[in-house]
């Protein structure tokens, strides 16, 4: 049985928060719509009243880069429960990428996604469309038809792989162009990564495990960027990780490129130290750098060069992360703890404001990804996507709580801080009082 | 010690404790019965994803004459080589009521999961996992060094000694656990390597690393360990042009060998691949302690399961 989010109240009103942390303002929600915003509102009857005092209200978040696993991938994931977490974690859309079983890369494929996503009703469910036939890097897949299709799609990628054939990724920012599409590239140069299985560096020395050079990373961004400035195009990079990345990107958009970036959270906080304890929930594609490049990403993303927090939430069953490293699938979940990681990293030390936050995990996603309904401002005539945020509590993670079908994060037991209270979908409840918001 | 599966685990003095007992159980060995009653009644289990009989072999001997009882649990003709899983096989250890389980595997860190992740109690020595370490490998190697450079002396370290290690070292775990131990134990270490043979990040080790076998050799080294090169995992290739050039610059040749200083030893884990890392005359002639590495590895073994099971035999006994 489908469970689906509660049914609207006439009216929600949402009294004591501050949006974007700053002014105290009340926030009035009637069908599916901000008509109001001011201090002391009054509500109107039958309205439901949540008293948000303390907390932050922001944009429903938009994750450019989430995998829901479905169809093919149910044991880890799926449509519904994917879409639970991020409601969770104060999501309001989310992009479902490509490396489905099978590959969403016909118009059937998207639909059927976003179909799932609507039915299940918990956020905005936008199908991201693979560049290649079966993400196999030889052919484009057939782009337009899942643009024009009922998904809409904007987003493209083979994540998971690397468009590494250097005339299909010219061929595919090219033919983009005419729907106002994006290549979203996971920049992994296959060759230098063959076997790899973490960064390359001091403590794979140690470790003996097969080196992911940095370099894999930043040559494919490099050749990027020039095609993209070259055919004019959009291009998207997926989960930067290295300071030698920020640099290639920061020089891009001096020159004018049409480039965007995104981090993850784990980019943001964790390093290969982690990996030393052989623990495969610290295993992910591209790897845990080291602290210059935690460092570095950081930086960019507080100066701009990074665009958009993107979480990367890549459930895996139990089974697939208890083995021996080397044998250990890549990835972790984030959905559900992707702005405690950024509150940890960047708003806590004073690096970016809330009002950065809601462009970073909101409107910037929303506007790559041309949701056009998404990360609008809080104001009066906006669609109602919208969570409340407690920035004040702190917990260690426990992910038996979490709404994902799947456990491997790798902050299991880790204290991070802030709760969400509320996320509002299209003026629906999804979540409230940081549980799922169920009829 | 519960487990020993990491040289980076020891401090100086538990190295020397495995060394002092490794000592003992050498002296146990030249009697005429050579069979300790020590674990009698214990299981100590053989867990090889990697085929290494040399290995399994030694770690089987030295259970043995500690009258221990061993099973084999090897890659060949078991649910190892069928793709059970590493907690699978630890669950099922741990229920047949092993022991101790002595692992091998491919997988760097292989048995530090089988240690930590909870599937199974026992102790766990690590026969070799991956390129990440190999530490019963090193022990016996820097017993071989002791008994030759530093006679009589069982408690000695080997402060001042000069080792040159010799080949590839980016897939090699001998060679992790060797700078690591003879670091510890005070020797000062060489790494002569090919480039695209020393893994990036290595400048951190506590060690020096060449390119130059000549200029290594000349300062006239202790000791030489030739390392196995292992033509097997260098698919992708390139690492040397050619397995000729390999052995001109990086070989141990009949010319090299007899330039070292009198005393000077050659050792090599095995096995060898003669006339390529290493000239067969060298392999066999009088500085090479080879075979007696092969002896020695018994006794370690011997010495870290004593290490290891003797105290919980001690402990159920009260
Ligand atoms: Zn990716």
């Amino acid at each position: 049985m489908t469970v689906t989010p509660s049914t609207p109240s006439s009216a929600l009103l949402v009294r004591g928060g501050r949006p974007y942390g700053e002014d105290v303002a009340d926030v009035l929600i009637e069908d599916g719509t901000i008509t109001a915003l001011g201090a002391g509102l009054e509500a109107p009857a039958g309205a439901e009243v949540i008293q948000a005092d303390g907390c932050v209200l922001l944009p429903g978040l938009v994750d450019l880069h989430t995998h829901l696993r479905e169809p093919g991938g149910e044991e880890a994931e799926t449509v519904e429960s994917g879409s639970r977490a991020a409601a969770r974690g104060g999501y309001t859309a989310v992009h479902a990428m490509a490396n489905t079983t099978p590959t969403a890369d016909t118009a059937g494929v998207v639909e059927q996604v976003a179909r799932q996503g609507e039915a299940a009703g918990w956020c905005t469910v936008r199908p991201v469309g693979a560049v290649t036939v079966g993400l196999a890097g030889e052919r484009l897949a057939e782009l337009d038809a899942m643009a024009r299709s009922r998904a809409r799609v904007r987003v493209f990628s083979d994540d998971g792989k690397c468009v590494h054939d250097p005339v299909l990724m010219r061929r595919a920012l090219e033919y983009v162009k005419s729907f106002d599409g994006v290549i979203a590239q996971h920049a992994q140069d296959p060759r230098l990564t063959e076997g790899a299985q973490m960064h390359e560096g001091v403590v794979s020395a140690e470790l003996g495990l097969a080196g992911w050079p940095a370099v894999a990373e930043e040559s494919i961004i490099a050749r990027d960027v020039l095609l993209a400035q070259h055919v004019g195009s959009r291009l998207h990079v997926c989960h930067l990780s290295t300071a030698g990345s920020v640099d290639i990107v920061r020089w891009a958009k001096a020159r004018g490129i049409a480039v965007t970036a995104e981090v993850t959270p784990h980019h943001l906080l964790l390093t290969d130290e982690s990996v030393r304890g052989f623990d495969a929930r610290y295993k992910v594609n591209p790897p845990l750098r080291t602290e210059a490049d935690v460092h570095a990403v950081r930086e960019g993303l507080a100066d701009g060069t990074i665009d958009i927090v993107a979480t990367d939430h890549a459930p895996h069953p139990r089974d697939a992360k208890d083995r021996e490293w080397d044998r250990a699938a890549m990835g972790m979940t984030g959905l559900e703890t992707a702005l405690a990681v950024v509150q940890a990293t960047m708003v806590d030390p004073g690096t970016l404001s809330w009002r950065d936050v809601a462009r970073v995990m909101s409107e910037t996603p929303a506007r790559i990804g041309r949701d056009e309904d998404q990360g609008r401002p809080l104001e009066v005539g906006s669609p109602a996507h919208l969570l409340v945020w407690d920035p004040r509590p702190a917990a260690p993670v426990d992910p038996a709580e979490h709404a994902s079908r799947s456990t491997n994060s790798p902050y299991a037991g880790t204290e991070l801080p802030g709760r969400n209270r509320l996320t509002v979908h299209a003026g629906r409840v999804t979540v409230r009082d940081g549980a799922l918001a169920e009829d | 010690m519960r487990h020993f599966i990491s040289i980076a685990d020891l401090d100086r003095t538990e190295a020397l404790e495995v060394l002092a007992t490794t000592e003992h159980m050498a002296a146990t060995q030249s009697r005429s019965i050579r069979k300790l009653p020590t674990l009698v009644g214990t299981t100590v289990v053989n867990l090889f994803f990697e085929d290494s009989t040399r290995t399994r072999i030694s770690f089987e001997a030295a259970a043995k004459r500690l009258s221990a009882d061993v099973i084999n649990f090897s890659a060949k003709g078991s649910s190892v080589s069928k793709g059970e899983s590493l907690k699978d096989t630890a669950l099922t250890l741990q229920a047949m009521g092993a022991d101790a389980v002595v692992v091998r595997s491919g997988s760097s860190g292989a048995a530090h999961l089988l240690a930590h992740a909870g599937w199974i109690d026992q102790p766990i020595v690590n026969a070799g996992d991956g390129a990440h370490e190999h530490p019963t490998q090193a022990m016996l190697d820097a017993f071989t060094l002791r008994r030759h450079l530093r006679p009589g002396d069982p408690r000695a370290d080997l402060a001042g000694l000069h080792v040159v290690i010799v080949g590839d070292v980016l897939h090699s775990r001998v060679a992790r656990s060797n700078v690591l131990l003879l670091d510890l134990l005070g020797a000062r270490v060489t790494l002569v390597a090919p480039p695209a043979l020393v893994p990036v990040g290595a400048s951190a080790w506590p060690c020096e690393i060449s390119y130059d076998l000549d200029a290594a050799l000349a300062e006239g080294p202790d000791a030489v360990m030739m390392l196995r090169v292992q033509r097997e995992r260098m698919v992708g290739g390139g690492f040397f042009p050619t397995a000729g050039e390999y052995a001109r610059r990086y070989g141990l040749s009949t010319a090299r060998a007899a330039a070292l200083p009198e005393h000077a030893l050659v050792l090599h884990p095995g096995p060898m691949n003669r006339g390529f890392e290493i000239a067969g005359d060298v392999a066999d002639g009088p500085r090479s302690v080879i075979v007696e590495q092969v002896a020695s590895g018994v006794f370690v073994r011997m010495a870290v399961l004593y290490h290891l099971l003797a105290t919980d035999a001690r402990e159920d006994a009260r």
